[in-house]
């Protein structure tokens, strides 16, 4: 996914004079072709995040698209108030994008897993959220915080990460892709975790099994009309997929639509992480295993439904 | 130039005085009758603001958003009760506005907004540390977009606890953002204490000078000396430039001056009567 966003924004960059790259010292040799094509809107902040943020915010507000990119917890979290006023508040035509989130860089440690971001992030009022699941989507998501003017967050993965869809860009904004149809269960979910819900649908398709799979591409504001068309559709089953926090993610955010709205579901089961930090360490693959957000878990739960 | 408004290079030294003393009384009065605190700090930087928009920023009131307008920050957001008064004798604004001066309702309260609200205003300030950050993206943007204008940020000593501050301190300097221009209202004091004590501040001038920037060092209640330095600031080539400029906090009333108490009080009757007594006495 990043080397799809060095490569989208470059383009974007050979198009409009008005964007700007801004990365706190990562990314180096992944912007070279940028730095080619726009030597004058290119500028490794250093690891200085809070003035980065608070500076792309003063550009944004003086007529340029500033990206600001940097890993996700230093993007966010580290500079949350920058991102609250000088971002938000001021309606900045910011995009900020955070890398390797969630646990994409699970061996890093603590310091480097985002399981928070959205938490905090949806917290604060008129900034758009956008959670990505493979590079297609990713493009579609760069491309509409353009069109959108408003103050943007797009948080993707690291890089390899396989495209789950076929996704043709539309012309009208679509919030929620289906990247499955079908059945009585509906796994709903966002981020590049959603590899491990596709990966079992032919599995589950041998025991005649059929599964719905939905990529959140916009977490905030959040679409409520799909998640309402979900049971008429003969949703009963959602499970809520998720490579963070599930007490400040998706499924809390799903939980308190189901009650505003009064949806019946007969059940909604997160699948997402508890808020705790993560000791032992290990790969990303092995972590998922570990905390049950992987296929296998997924399959057993499933069958077992 | 376009965007320049009319007599601002006619102006003397001497008027701003006047000028100064005028919106000394207005914010003074502002702060007793609505209650708004913040007196000492708004006092400290009055005449810093009066030199900026009365004789530097290349503003013109009747039409703030031109592209090409030089920008002005208050980073010290807290000294927007000052910044009000000035917007308004300068005529970003209709004067009456401010009469809703911390009533409900009212745009005008102790901090800037969002642009867009209150004519002039640039940046919504008020936690510190971000407005100059947020001066050095317009500054870069002025530079990118080819429009040559500067952009000013004035913050406060004890604004410089922040990290923020020297983080944009060493970006700009590498950068060699030679529009932007950073005044520090030097008053010696912050909320609580004494601003060397807390945060151990000096040397002031040093640490900036050894940050890269085009250090000056003023009396920012003389306007010559503002003047000299806001010249020095068109002949940077490689460097942003700060101004230290040396004040008094509350500076204006005797009993106001240097008394950290006036940071949070406003004055009773008494005491506005008293502050008025003295400002008409300077005027004479």
């Amino acid at each position: 996914m990043r080397n799809t966003f060095a490569k989208a924004i470059t383009n974007l960059a050979k198009k409009r004079e008005d964007i700007v790259l801004l990365s706190g010292d990562i990314g180096n040799r992944m912007f070279d072709e940028f730095k080619k094509v726009a030597p004058n809107r290119f500028f490794n902040c250093g690891i200085a995040e809070a003035n980065m943020m608070s500076m792309a915010a003063g550009m944004g507000i003086s007529n340029l698209r500033p990206f600001v990119y940097t890993i996700t917890p230093f993007t966010t979290s580290r500079c949350f108030e920058q991102i609250k006023i000088g971002v938000a508040y001021h309606q900045s035509k910011v995009t900020i994008v955070g890398t390797g989130s969630g646990l994409s860089y699970a061996e890093l440690g603590p310091t480097h897993h985002s399981l928070d971001d959205l938490g905090i992030l949806r917290t604060i009022p008129s900034l758009n959220i956008y959670t990505p699941c493979d590079s297609q989507e990713l493009e579609y998501c760069i491309n509409q915080s353009i069109l959108n003017n408003g103050p943007n967050y797009i948080r993707i993965g690291k890089k390899g990460e396989k495209n789950l869809s076929e996704f043709e860009p539309l012309s009208s904004p679509i919030d929620i892709n289906w990247i499955s149809r079908g059945g009585e269960i509906a796994i709903i979910g966002y981020g590049p975790i959603l590899s491990e819900a596709a990966s079992i649908k032919n599995d589950l398709k041998k025991i005649n099994k059929e599964i719905s799979i939905l990529s959140v591409i916009k977490f905030s504001p959040f679409d409520t009309k799909v998640l309402k068309s979900l049971t008429k559709n003969g949703i009963k089953h959602l499970i809520v997929l998720e490579e963070h926090y599930s007490s400040s993610g998706l499924f809390s955010k799903i939980s308190e639509i189901v009650l505003k709205e009064n949806l019946k579901f007969e059940s909604i089961k997160p699948f997402g992480l508890e808020d705790k930090f993560i000791n032992r360490l290990g790969k990303q693959n092995y972590m998922r295993e570990k905390f049950k957000i992987d296929s296998r878990s997924l399959y057993n739960y499933i069958v077992s439904i | 130039m376009s965007t320049s408004h009319q007599n601002k290079h006619s102006i003397t030294l001497d008027e701003l005085e006047n000028i100064a003393l005028k919106l000394r009384k207005s914010t003074i009065f502002t702060s007793s009758k609505a209650k708004i605190p913040h007196l000492g700090s708004c006092l400290s930087c009055m005449d810093i603001l009066v030199y900026l928009y009365w004789k530097e920023l290349n503003i013109n009131p009747q039409n703030f958003r031109a592209h090409d307008r030089d920008r002005f920050i208050l980073s010290k957001g807290h000294g927007a009760p000052a910044l009000y008064q000035v917007l308004g004798e300068i005529g970003f604004f209709d004067k009456e506005l401010l009469k809703s001066f911390g009533e409900n309702d009212s745009f005008f309260h102790e901090h800037p907004p969002k642009p867009g609200s209150i004519p002039g205003i640039e940046a919504a300030t008020g936690s510190l540390g971000h407005g100059l950050p947020m001066a050095l993206g317009m500054a870069l943007s002025s530079k990118i977009r080819g429009l040559n204008f500067k952009c000013y940020a004035l913050l406060s000593d004890g604004e410089c606890n922040e990290g923020t501050i020297w983080e944009a301190a060493m970006l700009a300097s590498s950068l060699r953002v030679n529009n932007l221009v950073a005044i520090i209202d030097f008053n010696k004091w912050q909320a609580t204490g004494r601003s060397q004590e807390i945060m151990s501040l000096d040397p002031l001038v040093d640490k900036w000078i050894s940050f890269g920037w085009q250090t000056l060092e003023v009396d920012g209640h003389n306007f010559n000396q503002l003047e000299q330095a806001f010249i020095k600031t068109k002949k940077s080539t490689q460097k942003p430039t700060v101004i230290v400029a040396h004040t008094i906090k509350g500076k204006g009333i005797s009993f106001m001056e240097d008394n950290n108490n006036w940071h949070y009080r406003t004055p009773n009757e008494s005491e506005l009567e008293a502050a008025f007594t003295e400002l008409n006495n300077n005027a004479l």
